[in-house]
């Protein structure tokens, strides 16, 4: 009888502390982002400056990030890439767009068994360098790629 | 709006694939509305994360450079069948997208 109040009480203990949990904010599922949205990177207008307020300055040419897009893009509106780190220990990617109003177009943030790759669409204002940047092990790597738009994709 | 999103999670090999389209303009803030000559203010998704299982495996942020509709696909190892993938984003406007697929 009383190991049974015994096992009794200490799970109620711990749903007790899930819920507060929950209630906190601590373990709810989906709504959780880890960082505030870096605005100062997002609207920098040039391409040092939006690789540095990223955290992404310093970064080495590597040949292990590769990008996939295409050589041309009829529609500036609507350019696929897709890029995929090699580079052991990634923890973070990164797209910009040389001559893109704001270069920085997205970062993300891999963890709990996300493999290095993300694929996204993304708009050109004109021909440009596509870069894709990686942090690694602590260090900052880089890759580029030129896609030439035929039509701009960000209102000229 | 979870039908503004649509997903679909497939195993290849022992890799989940994720592939999540949402609904939004995604609107620059840069572009006039041709009737009226006035900006169109900015409305963009700018936060999204997928999550297996509950687990965050993906924590993004976005400017506006990504294209209307977005598309996004990405891969977690250690998935299963059955297993629950699951994807929320907020806009700048403060509109929350909620999108679950189970892994086929």
């Amino acid at each position: 009888m009383n190991q049974l109040r015994r096992a009794f009480l200490k799970n109620a203990g711990s749903v007790g502390a899930v819920a507060a949990a929950i209630a906190t904010g601590l373990l709810n599922p989906v709504t959780v982002f880890a960082a505030a949205w870096n605005s100062l990177a997002f609207t920098t207008k040039d391409l040092p400056g939006a690789l540095k307020n990223a955290g992404y300055d310093g970064a080495a040419e590597s040949s292990d990030i590769m990008i996939k897009a295409p050589d041309i893009a009829e529609n500036g509106a609507v350019v696929p890439v897709a890029a995929t780190s090699n580079i052991p220990g990634t923890t973070s990617m990164a797209i910009f767009i040389d001559k893109n109003p704001a270069p920085m177009i997205a970062d993300f943030q891999f963890m709990n068994g996300a493999e290095p790759y993300i694929a996204t669409r993304v708009k050109m204002a004109k021909t440009s360098l596509v870069r894709v940047a990686v942090k690694a092990g602590g260090k900052n790597y880089i890759a580029s790629r030129e896609v030439k738009v035929t039509i701009g994709g960000c209102g000229g | 709006m979870a039908e503004a999103m649509k997903m679909r999670a497939t195993m290849e090999g022992d890799v989940v694939d994720v592939k999540v389209l949402i609904q939004h303009p995604m609107d620059t803030g840069l572009m006039k509305d041709k009737k009226t000559g006035k900006l169109i203010p900015a409305h963009f998704i700018n936060m999204v994360v997928a999550t297996l299982n509950g687990k965050t495996v993906i924590d993004a942020q976005w400017g506006v450079g990504i294209a209307q509709n977005p598309f996004i696909g990405f891969r977690i190892k250690g998935g299963k069948p059955g297993d629950k993938v699951a994807v929320h984003a907020v806009d700048n406007l403060g509109t929350k997208f909620d999108g679950e697929v189970v892994v086929a």
